[in-house]
């Protein structure tokens, strides 16, 4: 167990230090002064700020130091928790705006993983059981998961925002409220949240269910339920088992699609003109907020690194081989 | 065998479904285009017209023909699906079969690589390399999506390298002095050439979703239309709240079929390519 | 007479038509009775294992029956099936070392399997017979990646007897391990049916030395049939048929178990038992042959207990 953690350690690190490099790396590969072709390319929102962040920038920099002297630094200021100043929305640190973002991003990704995970296994497990399930489950779930997430947002939003209007299709609140800790309020964010949820919940869902279906069909092939058949032990019994030790490869999936899982987040919100991180990146690309898009990099990556090791961890206490100390676990 | 997979193809419904449908957008991702005599950026006619005879899938808001952007469209999303996913399958192939067949240090570094990049988020990955870089042709962004995509391909190409390894087959060119590459050419990719066909389908199909998701946030091509730029101009435009419908369904319904279909066909040529999913 | 198989038949669905891979076969075990079940790979001895217990997807009961104890086991119906499974027939299964839920503990998983058989779990008697393969108790509060292989095995076969069956099938039980620990599983068996933990039982193996050793009976089949049928030492000492003659006379000292795939004694191969030709099955390989093998020869009992199908032993 330790040898795993201490593996999956060293890859999460490796994976941190590499992105926070090339992050380092990438506007100093621009041809000649990257601060001034970034301001230049930007869309400042005050041009009277032009200056300010010039001088600003070549300081946080620091073209002036040798290169590592430059690289250190910036670990220095990521570990202060400084990501420089917002070029669209100057002066606001870029780092205020990421963490005003990130809990609309949490509480569309959160809810949706989990819950179509757990409903997507049991519908994956429904139609491996019956033919007639498994004639239909198993089409809608291949139509789901070859959906992009961004036109099943944009579907939704418009057939139930804009078509029935019984939904908002823009925004995190109303624009007509200000945020507090009052039941109106928390209505009109659920009233928002809705809609971008369940069609980020709907496009996973498929995959889920897919992946289960499959697995516990091996499962149910396998040494140990065949053993059980020849010893009559009921379906009720073996379905339980094959079920319990089908979930776990579906574990190790939830891991590996968490990338795709932000990505769907991460447009959905665009559609959606959810204030997330979808939609603060969108910003920045647009108006080539550079050093914005770099924090929103590493971010995300910071936050998928997080959820991997949290995975991680429910890994070992959901398999009990990882902890008996020996292999199991995938990889 | 070759015959006898030609035999289970014929008649698996779901391949026979899945490469249909696929044949047929392509068809007119391919063909398309010449019977389309102006450029799919070109002000045509009336705006914002529903589909009608003249105009088979309407016009958006400058007036631009949707029929001739989706057929070009097309053509760009499959090029790129078939790129990208492409060179998702080299890398993966190249990575798998080294780790597999040498095995030691060279295994190790592979496969912290490919877990490095397996864990990295993609789209965020590409987005900050897209925005810096900024040459955005066709083939530049499936060039990007094929350099993040192959690690799990790596992966499971390795350990089934790793499980032919130890075949007898392959003890023997081994001992009759083969080289390695030879061994990995001859004697054992072609000994999974069904799952590398597999893998490839399904890096198309994802190359696409993400082609998509790239272009919508306004990383795409800049000199071709998409499937996925089609979403993002009519998302841009608010074709939804004009309720100009036929800009946003048709390239969004177009990716779902062409990916769905694939994914069906790779079922259905997984069934073909193994006894043991046939039914009976 | 504890089992009683009567013109047994059993064929494999195809999408090429049926394999006749059991193709009437009759023969009796007594109480207290170890059969050896030998023969060539592919003959059959598999399928006549899995058809007293339980038929996979693609078999189909075709003929013939099964009486177990005086009651005719219902084995074409997988459900009615059920209850005479682990109570009355039971398996030690080739694939001991992934028989076992891994991610149940064994103790939680041998509870759970005998309360869905509504049988309650008699600890002392459990720990009785752990003793008795020299497992530890302990064992029960583990994982089966904690056990060594010979223990995974160990603690199967202690699984599978626990409600005493009277017949006990254990097919090729023993071709993976070394011939110390072969021996082991050999004394073990025949310690469980000497205390009556199972009446009869089925030994399925490629080694006839092995059966020999353990074995009262040794049944040779051939092709999806019989061929000879007697005592352990005649068969070894004085067979009839051509082929167990082969068969024996191929064999390499004690102890050695003869090559798995094909016998290099013996030229030519098994005939396809897709469409099978009528006649005696051994026929293109039998030194014997004749014109009248043509026709199918029945099993005959040419003295007390030995039974011979061939036109030649007849
Ligand atoms: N699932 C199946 N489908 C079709 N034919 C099968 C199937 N399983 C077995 N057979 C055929 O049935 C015949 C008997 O097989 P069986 O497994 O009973 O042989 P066996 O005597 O146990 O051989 P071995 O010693 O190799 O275990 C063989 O000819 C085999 O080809
Ligand atoms: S019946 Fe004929 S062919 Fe068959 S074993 Fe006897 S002699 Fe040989
Ligand atoms: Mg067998």
């Amino acid at each position: 167990m330790r040898r795993y953690f201490g593996r999956k350690l060293l890859i999460y690190g490796l994976t941190f230090f590499m992105a926070v490099t090339v992050n380092w790396l990438v506007p100093r590969l621009m041809p000649g002064d990257p601060v001034a072709s970034m301001l230049a390319r930007a869309r400042v929102a005050q041009p009277e700020a032009q200056e300010a962040l010039r001088v600003y920038y070549n300081n946080l920099f620091g073209f002036d130091l040798p290169w590592w002297q430059q690289y250190l630094n910036s670990w220095g200021s990521l570990f202060r928790g400084d990501f420089g100043i917002s070029l669209w929305a100057f002066p606001t640190p870029v780092a205020d705006l990421l963490t005003r973002a990130v809990p609309y991003s949490l509480a569309l990704l959160v809810p949706s993983i989990l819950l179509s995970w757990v409903v997507g296994n049991r519908l994956g497990a429904l139609a491996a059981r019956r033919k007639v399930l498994d004639n239909t489950v198993l089409p809608v779930s291949y139509v789901l998961t070859a959906t992009p997430y961004l036109w099943l947002a944009a579907l939704m939003a418009w057939g139930f925002g804009v078509v029935w209007g019984i939904f908002p299709v823009a925004g995190g609140y109303s624009f007509s409220m200000t945020p507090s800790f009052t039941w109106d309020f928390f209505a009109d964010l659920l009233w928002h949240w809705l809609l971008p949820f369940s069609s980020l919940f709907l496009v996973a869902l498929g995959g889920w269910a897919i992946g289960m279906r499959n697995v516990i069909i091996y499962e149910l092939e396998s040494d140990y339920a065949n053993y059980m058949s020849a010893l009559g032990a009921p379906q009720k019994l073996i379905r339980r088992y094959a079920f319990r030790n089908a979930v776990l490869p579906q574990i190790t999936g939830l891991a590996l699609q968490l990338g795709v899982l932000v990505a769907g987040a991460l447009v959905t919100e665009i559609v959606f003109s959810y204030p997330g991180l979808g939609s603060l990146i969108l910003a920045a690309i647009q108006n080539k907020d550079f050093f914005l898009l770099q924090g929103a990099f590493l971010f995300i990556v910071l936050g998928v690194l997080i959820a991997n090791f949290i995975i991680d961890v429910v890994y070992v206490i959901v398999d009990p081989r990882t902890r008996v100390g020996m292999a199991g676990a995938a990889a | 065998m070759r015959w006898e997979a030609l035999y289970f193809a014929v008649r698996n419904t779901k391949l026979l479904v899945g490469a249909g449908i696929i044949l047929v957008l392509l068809g007119i991702g391919v063909i398309g285009p010449f019977f389309i005599e102006k450029p799919p950026s070109e002000y045509v006619g009336m705006q914002m017209q529903p589909p009608g005879a003249e105009f088979w899938l309407g016009t958006n808001t400058f007036g631009q023909d949707l029929w001739a952007q989706f057929v070009h469209g097309l053509r760009t999303t499959f090029l790129v699906g078939a790129l990208g996913g492409g060179i998702a399958a080299v890398i993966g192939m190249v990575v798998g079969f080294l780790a597999g067949y040498k095995g030691g240090w060279i295994d190790e570094i592979l496969n912290m690589l490919t877990n490095i990049v397996l864990v990295l988020p993609t789209l965020a990955v590409l987005f900050i390399l897209n925005a810096y870089i900024g040459v955005r042709s066709a083939g530049m962004q499936a060039l990007f999506i094929g350099l993040t995509q192959w690690p799990w391909a790596a992966r499971s190409i390795r350990a089934q390298t790793f499980s032919l390894r130890g075949r007898d087959f392959v003890d023997l060119a081994r001992l009759s002095g083969v080289g390695s590459g030879r061994i990995i050419a001859r004697e054992i990719a072609p000994n999974m050439s069904s799952y590398l066909l597999l893998t490839f389908i399904l890096l198309f199909g994802g190359s696409i979703l993400i082609a998509s998701s790239l272009d919508f946030i306004g990383l795409g091509p800049t000199d071709a239309v998409s499937l996925g730029l089609m979403l993002q101009q009519a998302h841009q435009w608010s074709a939804m709240h004009l309720g100009l419908w036929w800009w946003f369904v048709p390239p969004g319904a177009g990716i779902t079929l062409i990916v769905g279909a694939l994914y069906v066909a790779n079922v259905g040529l997984d069934e073909v390519f193994n006894p043991k999913l046939r039914e009976l | 007479m504890t089992l009683e198989v009567d013109d047994l038949r059993v064929y494999y669905r195809t999408l090429k038509g049926d394999v006749q891979a059991l193709d009437g076969v009759s023969f009796g075990l007594r109480d207290g009775e170890i059969l050896g079940l030998a023969g060539e790979s592919g003959c059959g001895k598999t399928t006549l294992g899995k058809a007293l217990i339980r038929l996979d997807g693609r078999m189909k009961h075709v003929g013939g029956s099964v009486t177990l104890d005086g009651q005719v086991l219902p084995i074409g119906e997988d459900a009615k099936m059920n209850p005479y499974r682990f109570k009355q027939v039971s398996l030690i299964p080739q694939y001991s070392m992934s028989a076992m839920n891994p991610t149940r503990k064994i103790g939680r998983m041998v509870r759970e399997l005998l309360e869905s058989r509504r049988e309650k779990l008699d600890l002392d008697e459990l720990h009785k017979r752990l003793e008795l393969v020299e497992l530890p108790k302990d064992v029960l509060g583990k994982y089966p990646i904690e056990l060594s292989g010979g223990m995974k095995q160990r603690m199967v076969m202690v699984i599978s007897t626990l409600l005493n069956p009277s017949l006990l099938i254990a097919d090729e039980i023993t071709s993976a391990l070394d011939v110390s620990t072969q021996k082991a599983v050999v004394t073990t068996l025949k310690g469980f049916r000497d205390r009556g933990f199972v009446k009869s039982m089925i030994f399925i193996t490629h080694d006839i030395s092995l059966t020999n050793q353990l074995a009262d009976t040794i049944m040779v089949m051939y092709a999806g049939k019989l061929a000879e049928k007697a005592p352990a030492s005649t068969v070894v000492n004085a067979p009839k048929h051509p082929y167990t003659q082969l068969l024996i006379s191929s064999l390499p000292e004690v102890g050695v178990r003869y090559a798995d795939k094909r016998l290099t004694g013996i030229p030519g191969n098994p005939p396809s038992l897709l469409k099978p030709e009528p006649g005696c099955r051994f026929r293109a390989r039998c030194p014997l042959a004749f014109e009248k093998c043509a026709e199918d020869p029945p099993p005959v009992e040419v003295e007390k207990d030995h039974v011979v199908a061939c036109w030649k032993a007849a």
